[in-house]
Protein backbone atom coordinates (compact mmCIF):
# COMPACT_ATOMS: atom_id res chain seq x y z
CA UNK A 1 0.00 0.00 0.00
CA UNK A 2 2.83 2.38 0.94
CA UNK A 3 4.60 1.61 -2.33
CA UNK A 4 1.39 2.23 -4.25
CA UNK A 5 0.93 5.54 -2.47
CA UNK A 6 4.49 6.57 -3.32
CA UNK A 7 3.89 5.74 -6.98
CA UNK A 8 0.66 7.72 -7.05
CA UNK A 9 2.30 10.70 -5.37
CA UNK A 10 5.14 10.52 -7.86
CA UNK A 11 2.62 10.58 -10.69
CA UNK A 12 0.73 13.54 -9.21
CA UNK A 13 3.81 15.65 -8.61
CA UNK A 14 5.33 14.88 -12.02
CA UNK A 15 2.43 16.51 -13.79
CA UNK A 16 2.88 20.23 -14.47
CA UNK A 17 -0.87 20.69 -13.90
CA UNK A 18 -0.36 19.93 -10.20
CA UNK A 19 1.71 23.06 -9.76
CA UNK A 20 -0.91 25.34 -11.32
CA UNK A 21 -2.79 25.29 -7.99
CA UNK A 22 0.34 26.11 -5.97
CA UNK A 23 1.25 28.90 -8.38
CA UNK A 24 -2.29 30.30 -8.42
CA UNK A 25 -2.47 30.30 -4.63
CA UNK A 26 0.96 31.91 -4.28
CA UNK A 27 -0.02 34.62 -6.76
CA UNK A 28 -3.40 35.26 -5.12
CA UNK A 29 -2.00 35.45 -1.61
CA UNK A 30 0.88 37.61 -2.83
CA UNK A 31 -1.48 40.04 -4.53
CA UNK A 32 -3.72 40.30 -1.46
CA UNK A 33 -0.72 40.82 0.83
CA UNK A 34 0.79 43.41 -1.50
CA UNK A 35 -2.51 45.28 -1.72
CA UNK A 36 -2.97 45.29 2.04
CA UNK A 37 0.63 46.27 2.66
CA UNK A 38 0.37 49.21 0.26
CA UNK A 39 -3.14 50.40 1.04
CA UNK A 40 -4.34 48.31 3.95
CA UNK A 41 -5.23 51.25 6.18
CA UNK A 42 -7.82 52.47 3.70
CA UNK A 43 -9.26 48.95 3.54
CA UNK A 44 -9.43 48.74 7.34
CA UNK A 45 -11.05 52.19 7.47
CA UNK A 46 -13.70 50.93 5.08
CA UNK A 47 -14.20 47.74 7.10
CA UNK A 48 -14.43 49.64 10.36
CA UNK A 49 -16.48 52.56 9.02
CA UNK A 50 -19.61 51.45 10.85
CA UNK A 51 -17.71 51.39 14.15
CA UNK A 52 -15.30 54.28 13.77
CA UNK A 53 -18.10 56.84 14.13
CA UNK A 54 -18.61 55.77 17.72
CA UNK A 55 -15.39 54.08 18.81
CA UNK A 56 -11.69 54.75 18.88
CA UNK A 57 -9.31 51.92 18.17
CA UNK A 58 -5.79 51.94 19.49
CA UNK A 59 -3.56 49.17 18.19
CA UNK A 60 -2.62 47.40 15.00
CA UNK A 61 -5.93 46.31 13.48
CA UNK A 62 -4.28 45.38 10.20
CA UNK A 63 -2.05 42.58 11.42
CA UNK A 64 -1.10 39.10 10.21
CA UNK A 65 -4.06 37.42 11.87
CA UNK A 66 -6.57 39.69 10.13
CA UNK A 67 -4.74 39.36 6.80
CA UNK A 68 -4.80 35.57 7.10
CA UNK A 69 -8.51 35.63 7.98
CA UNK A 70 -9.28 37.78 4.92
CA UNK A 71 -7.23 35.44 2.71
CA UNK A 72 -8.92 32.32 4.06
CA UNK A 73 -12.36 33.87 3.64
CA UNK A 74 -11.62 34.59 0.00
CA UNK A 75 -9.55 31.51 -0.84
CA UNK A 76 -11.40 28.68 0.81
CA UNK A 77 -14.33 29.25 -1.53
CA UNK A 78 -12.09 28.87 -4.58
CA UNK A 79 -9.57 26.25 -3.48
CA UNK A 80 -12.10 23.43 -4.08
CA UNK A 81 -11.98 24.31 -7.77
CA UNK A 82 -8.21 23.83 -7.76
CA UNK A 83 -8.49 20.57 -5.85
CA UNK A 84 -10.96 19.15 -8.33
CA UNK A 85 -8.31 19.58 -11.06
CA UNK A 86 -6.33 16.74 -9.49
CA UNK A 87 -8.90 14.69 -7.58
CA UNK A 88 -11.34 14.39 -10.48
CA UNK A 89 -8.50 13.26 -12.73
CA UNK A 90 -7.27 10.40 -10.56
CA UNK A 91 -9.19 7.56 -12.23
CA UNK A 92 -10.54 9.20 -15.36
CA UNK A 93 -7.04 10.39 -16.27
CA UNK A 94 -5.75 6.82 -16.23
CA UNK A 95 -8.79 5.70 -18.21
CA UNK A 96 -8.16 8.44 -20.74
CA UNK A 97 -4.54 7.40 -21.21
CA UNK A 98 -5.54 3.75 -21.38
CA UNK A 99 -3.34 2.80 -18.45
CA UNK A 100 -6.07 1.82 -16.00
CA UNK A 101 -6.48 -1.72 -17.26
CA UNK A 102 -2.73 -2.13 -17.46
CA UNK A 103 -2.31 -1.02 -13.85
CA UNK A 104 -4.90 -3.49 -12.69
CA UNK A 105 -2.96 -6.38 -14.19
CA UNK A 106 -0.48 -5.91 -11.32
CA UNK A 107 -0.92 -8.13 -8.23
CA UNK A 108 -2.73 -5.45 -6.26
CA UNK A 109 -6.34 -5.59 -5.09
CA UNK A 110 -8.78 -3.10 -6.55
CA UNK A 111 -9.49 -1.78 -3.03
CA UNK A 112 -5.80 -1.15 -2.34
CA UNK A 113 -5.40 0.46 -5.73
CA UNK A 114 -8.29 2.86 -5.31
CA UNK A 115 -7.46 3.70 -1.70
CA UNK A 116 -3.86 4.46 -2.65
CA UNK A 117 -5.14 6.82 -5.34
CA UNK A 118 -7.49 8.51 -2.86
CA UNK A 119 -4.78 8.88 -0.19
CA UNK A 120 -2.45 10.36 -2.79
CA UNK A 121 -5.04 12.99 -3.69
CA UNK A 122 -5.58 13.57 0.05
CA UNK A 123 -1.84 14.22 0.45
CA UNK A 124 -2.04 16.69 -2.44
CA UNK A 125 -4.97 18.44 -0.71
CA UNK A 126 -3.04 18.55 2.57
CA UNK A 127 0.04 19.99 0.86
CA UNK A 128 -2.08 22.66 -0.78
CA UNK A 129 -3.47 23.68 2.61
CA UNK A 130 -0.02 23.65 4.21
CA UNK A 131 1.10 25.88 1.33
CA UNK A 132 -1.78 28.28 2.08
CA UNK A 133 -0.95 28.21 5.80
CA UNK A 134 2.72 29.01 5.15
CA UNK A 135 1.97 31.89 2.81
CA UNK A 136 -1.20 33.28 4.38
CA UNK A 137 -0.16 32.98 8.01
CA UNK A 138 3.61 32.59 8.34
CA UNK A 139 4.49 35.10 5.61
CA UNK A 140 1.85 37.53 6.89
CA UNK A 141 3.32 37.31 10.40
CA UNK A 142 6.66 38.30 8.92
CA UNK A 143 5.14 41.09 6.82
CA UNK A 144 2.51 42.56 9.14
CA UNK A 145 3.37 41.44 12.68
CA UNK A 146 0.74 40.26 15.14
CA UNK A 147 -1.85 41.81 17.42
CA UNK A 148 -5.41 41.08 18.53
CA UNK A 149 -7.74 39.80 15.85
CA UNK A 150 -10.87 41.87 15.29
CA UNK A 151 -13.54 40.20 13.19
CA UNK A 152 -16.72 41.89 12.11
CA UNK A 153 -19.71 39.59 11.93
CA UNK A 154 -23.10 40.64 10.56
CA UNK A 155 -24.49 41.75 13.91
CA UNK A 156 -21.52 41.85 16.26
CA UNK A 157 -17.77 42.28 16.53
CA UNK A 158 -15.37 39.74 18.01
CA UNK A 159 -12.00 40.70 19.45
CA UNK A 160 -9.67 37.77 20.08
CA UNK A 161 -6.57 38.30 22.19
CA UNK A 162 -3.24 37.93 20.38
CA UNK A 163 -2.27 34.94 22.55
CA UNK A 164 -5.58 33.25 21.88
CA UNK A 165 -5.49 33.29 18.08
CA UNK A 166 -2.81 30.87 16.86
CA UNK A 167 -4.42 27.66 18.11
CA UNK A 168 -7.65 28.78 16.41
CA UNK A 169 -5.82 28.92 13.09
CA UNK A 170 -4.49 25.40 13.66
CA UNK A 171 -8.07 24.30 14.31
CA UNK A 172 -9.38 26.25 11.32
CA UNK A 173 -6.79 24.72 8.98
CA UNK A 174 -7.60 21.27 10.38
CA UNK A 175 -11.28 21.90 9.70
CA UNK A 176 -10.48 23.32 6.26
CA UNK A 177 -8.63 20.07 5.53
CA UNK A 178 -11.83 18.13 6.25
CA UNK A 179 -13.77 20.49 3.97
CA UNK A 180 -11.26 20.16 1.15
CA UNK A 181 -11.04 16.41 1.62
CA UNK A 182 -14.80 16.25 1.05
CA UNK A 183 -14.26 17.98 -2.29
CA UNK A 184 -11.40 15.57 -3.02
CA UNK A 185 -13.66 12.61 -2.24
CA UNK A 186 -16.40 14.04 -4.46
CA UNK A 187 -14.08 14.68 -7.40
CA UNK A 188 -12.50 11.28 -6.90
CA UNK A 189 -15.91 9.58 -6.84
CA UNK A 190 -17.01 11.31 -10.03
CA UNK A 191 -13.79 10.38 -11.80
CA UNK A 192 -14.91 6.74 -11.70
CA UNK A 193 -17.64 7.39 -14.21
CA UNK A 194 -15.74 9.06 -17.03
CA UNK A 195 -12.99 8.22 -19.43
CA UNK A 196 -11.65 11.72 -19.74
CA UNK A 197 -10.84 14.26 -17.00
CA UNK A 198 -12.86 17.21 -18.25
CA UNK A 199 -16.25 15.71 -17.39
CA UNK A 200 -15.60 14.94 -13.70
CA UNK A 201 -13.62 18.17 -13.15
CA UNK A 202 -16.42 20.32 -14.57
CA UNK A 203 -19.09 18.28 -12.76
CA UNK A 204 -17.28 18.66 -9.42
CA UNK A 205 -16.91 22.41 -9.96
CA UNK A 206 -20.56 22.70 -10.99
CA UNK A 207 -21.78 20.82 -7.91
CA UNK A 208 -19.67 23.03 -5.63
CA UNK A 209 -20.83 26.25 -7.30
CA UNK A 210 -24.47 25.13 -7.31
CA UNK A 211 -24.43 23.98 -3.68
CA UNK A 212 -22.51 27.08 -2.55
CA UNK A 213 -25.14 29.33 -4.12
CA UNK A 214 -27.91 27.33 -2.43
CA UNK A 215 -26.00 27.52 0.88
CA UNK A 216 -25.68 31.29 0.74
CA UNK A 217 -29.18 32.30 -0.36
CA UNK A 218 -31.46 33.27 2.51
CA UNK A 219 -34.64 32.06 0.85
CA UNK A 220 -36.80 30.01 3.29
CA UNK A 221 -37.14 27.10 0.85
CA UNK A 222 -33.36 26.84 0.44
CA UNK A 223 -32.76 27.36 4.15
CA UNK A 224 -34.60 24.09 4.79
CA UNK A 225 -32.17 22.12 2.65
CA UNK A 226 -29.02 24.02 3.65
CA UNK A 227 -28.18 21.79 6.65
CA UNK A 228 -27.99 18.83 4.25
CA UNK A 229 -25.55 20.47 1.86
CA UNK A 230 -21.87 19.85 2.56
CA UNK A 231 -21.03 23.34 1.28
CA UNK A 232 -22.99 24.83 4.21
CA UNK A 233 -20.70 22.99 6.63
CA UNK A 234 -17.50 23.71 4.72
CA UNK A 235 -17.46 27.37 5.79
CA UNK A 236 -17.87 26.57 9.48
CA UNK A 237 -14.12 26.86 10.11
CA UNK A 238 -15.12 30.42 11.04
CA UNK A 239 -16.66 29.06 14.25
CA UNK A 240 -13.12 28.84 15.62
CA UNK A 241 -13.10 32.63 15.53
CA UNK A 242 -16.13 33.29 17.71
CA UNK A 243 -15.90 33.36 21.48
CA UNK A 244 -18.19 32.90 24.44
CA UNK A 245 -18.77 35.76 26.86
CA UNK A 246 -19.54 35.68 30.57
CA UNK A 247 -22.48 37.37 32.30
CA UNK A 248 -20.63 40.70 32.16
CA UNK A 249 -20.11 40.43 28.41
CA UNK A 250 -16.37 39.80 28.84
CA UNK A 251 -14.82 37.23 26.54
CA UNK A 252 -13.83 33.88 28.06
CA UNK A 253 -10.32 33.28 26.67
CA UNK A 254 -9.87 29.98 24.87
CA UNK A 255 -13.60 29.46 24.35
CA UNK A 256 -15.58 28.76 21.19
CA UNK A 257 -19.11 30.13 20.86
CA UNK A 258 -20.67 27.01 19.32
CA UNK A 259 -18.39 23.96 19.65
CA UNK A 260 -21.38 21.72 19.01
CA UNK A 261 -21.98 23.41 15.63
CA UNK A 262 -18.33 22.87 14.79
CA UNK A 263 -18.44 19.20 15.80
CA UNK A 264 -21.69 18.66 13.92
CA UNK A 265 -20.24 20.16 10.75
CA UNK A 266 -17.03 18.14 11.13
CA UNK A 267 -19.11 14.99 11.55
CA UNK A 268 -21.19 15.77 8.45
CA UNK A 269 -18.00 16.29 6.43
CA UNK A 270 -16.40 13.07 7.75
CA UNK A 271 -19.58 11.17 6.85
CA UNK A 272 -19.44 12.61 3.33
CA UNK A 273 -15.80 11.58 2.97
CA UNK A 274 -16.36 8.07 4.31
CA UNK A 275 -19.53 7.70 2.24
CA UNK A 276 -17.98 8.90 -1.02
CA UNK A 277 -14.77 6.87 -0.59
CA UNK A 278 -16.72 3.73 0.38
CA UNK A 279 -18.99 4.21 -2.62
CA UNK A 280 -15.93 4.68 -4.82
CA UNK A 281 -14.41 1.40 -3.56
CA UNK A 282 -17.73 -0.41 -3.89
CA UNK A 283 -18.37 0.79 -7.45
CA UNK A 284 -14.78 0.32 -8.62
CA UNK A 285 -14.68 -3.25 -7.31
CA UNK A 286 -17.70 -4.07 -9.44
CA UNK A 287 -16.61 -2.00 -12.41
CA UNK A 288 -15.64 -3.75 -15.59
CA UNK A 289 -12.48 -1.86 -16.50
CA UNK A 290 -12.19 -1.75 -20.28
CA UNK A 291 -9.88 1.21 -20.82
CA UNK B 1 -46.82 97.70 42.44
CA UNK B 2 -44.25 98.59 39.80
CA UNK B 3 -41.64 99.26 42.47
CA UNK B 4 -42.47 96.00 44.18
CA UNK B 5 -41.89 94.10 40.92
CA UNK B 6 -38.54 95.80 40.38
CA UNK B 7 -37.48 94.88 43.90
CA UNK B 8 -38.67 91.28 43.42
CA UNK B 9 -36.86 90.82 40.10
CA UNK B 10 -33.68 92.37 41.52
CA UNK B 11 -33.92 90.06 44.55
CA UNK B 12 -34.33 86.95 42.40
CA UNK B 13 -31.45 88.11 40.21
CA UNK B 14 -29.20 88.61 43.19
CA UNK B 15 -30.21 85.26 44.66
CA UNK B 16 -29.31 83.44 41.41
CA UNK B 17 -26.04 85.31 41.17
CA UNK B 18 -25.21 84.41 44.75
CA UNK B 19 -26.13 80.75 44.12
CA UNK B 20 -24.01 80.67 40.97
CA UNK B 21 -21.15 82.25 42.86
CA UNK B 22 -21.37 79.57 45.54
CA UNK B 23 -21.13 76.81 42.98
CA UNK B 24 -18.18 78.46 41.32
CA UNK B 25 -16.41 78.46 44.66
CA UNK B 26 -17.13 74.75 45.07
CA UNK B 27 -15.89 74.03 41.56
CA UNK B 28 -12.76 76.06 42.26
CA UNK B 29 -12.12 74.02 45.41
CA UNK B 30 -12.53 70.73 43.51
CA UNK B 31 -10.34 72.09 40.75
CA UNK B 32 -7.68 73.16 43.26
CA UNK B 33 -7.65 69.64 44.68
CA UNK B 34 -7.22 68.14 41.21
CA UNK B 35 -4.53 70.71 40.46
CA UNK B 36 -2.23 69.07 43.01
CA UNK B 37 -1.64 66.50 40.27
CA UNK B 38 0.61 67.73 37.50
CA UNK B 39 0.92 64.35 35.87
CA UNK B 40 0.33 60.70 36.59
CA UNK B 41 0.83 57.24 35.22
CA UNK B 42 -1.75 54.72 36.34
CA UNK B 43 -2.05 50.99 35.89
CA UNK B 44 -5.31 49.14 35.85
CA UNK B 45 -7.65 46.88 33.98
CA UNK B 46 -10.13 47.67 31.23
CA UNK B 47 -13.45 45.94 30.70
CA UNK B 48 -15.61 46.78 27.69
CA UNK B 49 -19.29 45.93 27.88
CA UNK B 50 -20.94 46.86 24.61
CA UNK B 51 -23.77 44.60 23.53
CA UNK B 52 -22.43 44.01 20.02
CA UNK B 53 -18.74 43.80 20.92
CA UNK B 54 -17.17 40.66 22.33
CA UNK B 55 -13.91 41.89 23.80
CA UNK B 56 -11.53 40.43 26.36
CA UNK B 57 -10.63 42.39 29.46
CA UNK B 58 -7.05 43.56 29.60
CA UNK B 59 -4.44 45.52 31.49
CA UNK B 60 -4.10 49.20 30.66
CA UNK B 61 -1.76 52.06 31.36
CA UNK B 62 -3.19 55.55 31.64
CA UNK B 63 -1.08 58.66 31.23
CA UNK B 64 -2.10 62.20 32.18
CA UNK B 65 -0.27 65.50 32.00
CA UNK B 66 -1.55 68.98 32.70
CA UNK B 67 -3.50 70.68 31.35
CA UNK B 68 -5.40 68.13 29.26
CA UNK B 69 -3.09 65.47 27.86
CA UNK B 70 -4.62 62.05 28.41
CA UNK B 71 -3.75 58.68 26.90
CA UNK B 72 -4.99 55.18 27.58
CA UNK B 73 -2.86 52.33 26.27
CA UNK B 74 -3.72 48.66 26.44
CA UNK B 75 -0.81 46.45 27.48
CA UNK B 76 -0.61 44.41 24.30
CA UNK B 77 -3.64 44.23 22.08
CA UNK B 78 -6.14 46.63 20.61
CA UNK B 79 -8.25 48.87 22.81
CA UNK B 80 -11.79 49.71 21.76
CA UNK B 81 -13.11 52.80 23.52
CA UNK B 82 -16.09 55.09 23.02
CA UNK B 83 -15.09 58.03 20.86
CA UNK B 84 -14.14 61.03 22.96
CA UNK B 85 -15.52 59.41 26.09
CA UNK B 86 -12.55 58.07 27.97
CA UNK B 87 -10.39 61.06 27.17
CA UNK B 88 -12.91 63.14 29.12
CA UNK B 89 -11.05 62.73 32.38
CA UNK B 90 -11.83 64.58 35.59
CA UNK B 91 -9.36 67.36 34.90
CA UNK B 92 -10.85 68.21 31.53
CA UNK B 93 -14.37 67.87 32.89
CA UNK B 94 -13.95 70.30 35.76
CA UNK B 95 -13.54 73.38 33.64
CA UNK B 96 -11.41 76.04 35.24
CA UNK B 97 -12.55 78.98 33.21
CA UNK B 98 -15.16 80.05 30.68
CA UNK B 99 -18.09 78.38 32.37
CA UNK B 100 -21.17 79.15 34.36
CA UNK B 101 -21.83 76.93 37.36
CA UNK B 102 -25.42 76.51 38.43
CA UNK B 103 -26.75 74.67 41.42
CA UNK B 104 -29.28 72.01 40.55
CA UNK B 105 -30.13 70.46 43.91
CA UNK B 106 -28.78 67.56 45.87
CA UNK B 107 -28.62 63.82 45.39
CA UNK B 108 -27.20 60.71 47.05
CA UNK B 109 -24.68 58.62 45.13
CA UNK B 110 -23.71 55.26 46.67
CA UNK B 111 -24.85 56.51 50.10
CA UNK B 112 -22.88 59.76 49.84
CA UNK B 113 -24.72 63.08 49.86
CA UNK B 114 -23.74 65.17 46.83
CA UNK B 115 -24.43 68.60 45.40
CA UNK B 116 -25.55 68.70 41.81
CA UNK B 117 -23.75 71.34 39.79
CA UNK B 118 -24.45 72.10 36.17
CA UNK B 119 -21.53 73.53 34.23
CA UNK B 120 -22.34 75.51 31.12
CA UNK B 121 -19.40 76.56 28.96
CA UNK B 122 -19.50 80.16 27.81
CA UNK B 123 -17.25 79.41 24.83
CA UNK B 124 -19.50 78.62 21.87
CA UNK B 125 -16.82 76.43 20.31
CA UNK B 126 -16.53 74.17 23.33
CA UNK B 127 -16.97 70.46 22.52
CA UNK B 128 -18.81 70.04 25.84
CA UNK B 129 -22.35 71.37 25.76
CA UNK B 130 -23.28 70.66 29.36
CA UNK B 131 -21.71 68.90 32.33
CA UNK B 132 -23.60 67.83 35.39
CA UNK B 133 -21.35 67.04 38.33
CA UNK B 134 -22.41 65.29 41.51
CA UNK B 135 -19.93 66.64 44.03
CA UNK B 136 -19.24 65.20 47.47
CA UNK B 137 -18.80 68.57 49.16
CA UNK B 138 -17.24 67.21 52.34
CA UNK B 139 -14.39 65.44 50.52
CA UNK B 140 -14.36 67.63 47.40
CA UNK B 141 -14.74 64.60 45.15
CA UNK B 142 -16.79 64.23 41.98
CA UNK B 143 -18.85 61.06 42.46
CA UNK B 144 -20.68 61.16 39.15
CA UNK B 145 -20.53 63.24 35.99
CA UNK B 146 -22.92 63.41 33.08
CA UNK B 147 -21.46 65.14 30.04
CA UNK B 148 -23.21 66.05 26.83
CA UNK B 149 -20.90 66.69 23.91
CA UNK B 150 -21.53 68.13 20.47
CA UNK B 151 -20.08 65.26 18.47
CA UNK B 152 -20.15 62.19 20.67
CA UNK B 153 -23.46 62.26 22.52
CA UNK B 154 -23.94 61.96 26.27
CA UNK B 155 -21.61 60.10 28.61
CA UNK B 156 -22.11 59.17 32.21
CA UNK B 157 -19.12 58.62 34.41
CA UNK B 158 -19.39 56.95 37.79
CA UNK B 159 -16.36 57.31 40.06
CA UNK B 160 -15.37 55.29 43.09
CA UNK B 161 -12.56 56.49 45.32
CA UNK B 162 -10.04 54.74 47.54
CA UNK B 163 -6.49 55.40 48.62
CA UNK B 164 -5.84 58.16 46.05
CA UNK B 165 -8.87 60.24 47.06
CA UNK B 166 -6.56 62.90 48.56
CA UNK B 167 -5.52 63.74 45.00
CA UNK B 168 -9.07 63.42 43.66
CA UNK B 169 -8.06 60.37 41.63
CA UNK B 170 -10.55 57.51 41.40
CA UNK B 171 -9.94 53.78 41.94
CA UNK B 172 -12.66 52.87 39.51
CA UNK B 173 -14.31 54.71 36.66
CA UNK B 174 -17.36 53.44 34.81
CA UNK B 175 -18.26 55.15 31.54
CA UNK B 176 -21.77 54.60 30.23
CA UNK B 177 -22.84 55.70 26.80
CA UNK B 178 -25.57 55.08 24.28
CA UNK B 179 -24.75 52.79 21.41
CA UNK B 180 -26.25 52.78 17.97
CA UNK B 181 -27.44 49.61 16.29
CA UNK B 182 -24.69 47.68 14.58
CA UNK B 183 -25.37 45.80 11.40
CA UNK B 184 -23.16 44.92 8.47
CA UNK B 185 -24.34 43.49 5.13
CA UNK B 186 -23.69 39.78 4.70
CA UNK B 187 -21.89 40.55 1.45
CA UNK B 188 -19.15 42.31 3.42
CA UNK B 189 -18.83 39.85 6.28
CA UNK B 190 -19.29 36.80 4.01
CA UNK B 191 -21.40 35.23 6.76
CA UNK B 192 -24.33 33.50 5.18
CA UNK B 193 -25.63 31.32 7.98
CA UNK B 194 -28.63 32.16 10.15
CA UNK B 195 -26.54 33.80 12.87
CA UNK B 196 -28.11 34.75 16.20
CA UNK B 197 -31.63 33.92 17.21
CA UNK B 198 -34.06 36.89 17.37
CA UNK B 199 -34.13 36.88 21.20
CA UNK B 200 -30.35 37.37 21.30
CA UNK B 201 -30.63 40.21 18.82
CA UNK B 202 -33.24 41.98 20.96
CA UNK B 203 -30.91 41.66 23.93
CA UNK B 204 -28.13 43.22 21.86
CA UNK B 205 -30.27 46.22 20.87
CA UNK B 206 -31.49 47.14 24.34
CA UNK B 207 -28.22 47.50 26.18
CA UNK B 208 -26.17 50.59 26.90
CA UNK B 209 -22.46 50.57 26.34
CA UNK B 210 -20.14 50.54 29.33
CA UNK B 211 -16.38 50.78 29.78
CA UNK B 212 -14.96 50.05 33.20
CA UNK B 213 -11.44 51.01 34.25
CA UNK B 214 -10.23 49.74 37.62
CA UNK B 215 -7.00 51.40 38.68
CA UNK B 216 -4.56 49.40 40.77
CA UNK B 217 -1.84 52.02 41.22
CA UNK B 218 -0.93 55.61 40.42
CA UNK B 219 2.48 57.19 40.07
CA UNK B 220 1.81 60.86 40.74
CA UNK B 221 3.94 63.90 39.83
CA UNK B 222 6.95 61.88 38.72
CA UNK B 223 6.91 63.33 35.21
CA UNK B 224 5.48 61.88 32.00
CA UNK B 225 7.24 62.20 28.66
CA UNK B 226 5.29 64.08 25.99
CA UNK B 227 6.07 61.37 23.43
CA UNK B 228 3.60 59.08 25.24
CA UNK B 229 0.69 61.20 24.04
CA UNK B 230 1.59 61.07 20.33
Amino acid sequence: MWKLLQIELYKIFRRPRTYISFAAITALIGVIQLGLKMDGDAYVDFLMSSLKDNFEFDGKILNAYLVCYIILQLLLIHVPLLISLIAADMISGEANMGTLRLLLTKPVSKTEFILAKFFASAVYTLMLLVWIAVFALALSIWLFGTDDLIIQKTSYVVQIGENDVFWRYIGAFGFAFLSMLTVTALGFFLSLFAENSIGPIVTTMSIIIFFTILSTMTIPLFQKIQPYLFTTHMVNWKEFFDEKVDSQNVVIPGSIQSPEKLLNSALVLVLHIVGLVSASVFIFKRKDVLS
Amino acid sequence: MKNFLIVLVSFIGLQSAAFSQDMTALINKVSAKLNQVNDYTAEGSLKTDVSFIKAPSGKVKVYFKKPDKFKLKKDGGISILPKGGVSINMNSMVMTNNYVALAAGESTIDGVKTKIVKLLPTDENSEIVLSTLYIDEANLLVRKAVTTTKENGTYEMGLTYGKYSNYGLPDKVVFSFNTKDYKLPKGITLEFDEGEKPSDLDKLKNKKGKVEITYTSYTINKGVDDSVFK
